[in-house]
């Protein structure tokens, strides 16, 4: 179970739709899976299929989060027309097995939803959120 | 020159499960090329089959990302820190 709360899960779907109809990403740090502090971070990709952090963004992130002595719990991005599961590219491009991956979508923007996965080497296993 | 290589959760498992490894070489390719030496594929999963840095890997000399530099012939030099940062990235399709 991964405890996002509601504070941050408004804060994933509000960095959505302010990006949308592109992709938007970012990263989630923290402590013993409480999250400390969501960082929202560049798309180089500017499109509604596909993301790539900000490299340089991404190394300050992982930067301030070694510093803080906090861990990367997870990376988050959003899929604008498609449901909240890894596509194929998402799989096939999850680098980081040591963090979960969120995705929110906007395929009924009334109603968004946040889901949450791990995905290493090719699996994808669902974790279930608490608010 | 001797530089701390600091390998991402994903590879760490080729170099016997450390968080940094020491390297030596004049340039980031060299380091690279060692590195393989000592840990066979572990080249293959930063640089693709011509010999570039894969697009999903990124490297970092210090604080600079090595595209802004010249790529693996940046020059290392002694105490540098290198930083391999897998991509955060993927796509709705």
């Amino acid at each position: 179970m991964f405890h996002l709360g509601k504070r941050y899960a408004d804060e994933l779907v509000s960095h959505a739709k302010a990006e949308a109809p592109n992709e938007c990403c970012g990263i989630l740090a923290g402590v013993e899976g409480r999250i400390t502090k969501l960082y929202r971070a560049r798309n180089t990709e500017n499109s509604p299929l596909r993301y790539n952090l900000d490299p340089r963004e991404l190394f300050r992130i992982v930067k301030e989060i070694e510093a803080k002595g906090w861990e990367l719990l997870g990376i988050y991005h959003s899929h604008t027309h498609t449901e909240a599961y890894p596509s194929a590219t998402d799989i096939e491009l999850a680098l980081w097995p040591e963090a979960l991956y969120l995705i929110v979508s906007l395929k009924n923007p009334e109603e968004a939803t946040i889901r949450a996965f791990r995905i290493a080497a090719g699996q994808v296993e669902e974790m279930a959120i608490s608010g | 020159m001797p530089a701390e290589v600091r390998i991402p959760s994903l590879l760490q498992k080729l170099v016997g499960g450390a968080k940094t490894v020491q390297a030596e070489g004049q340039t980031v390719g060299q380091i690279i090329d060692q590195l393989e030496a000592k840990y066979p594929d572990f080249k293959s999963r930063v640089l693709d089959e011509n010999g570039k840095l894969r697009l999903f890997v990124n490297i970092f000399i210090n604080d600079e990302d090595i595209r802004f530099l010249k790529e693996l012939e940046t020059p290392v030099a002694d105490g540098d820190t290198i930083t391999i940062l897998p991509a955060v990235a993927g796509g709705g399709k």
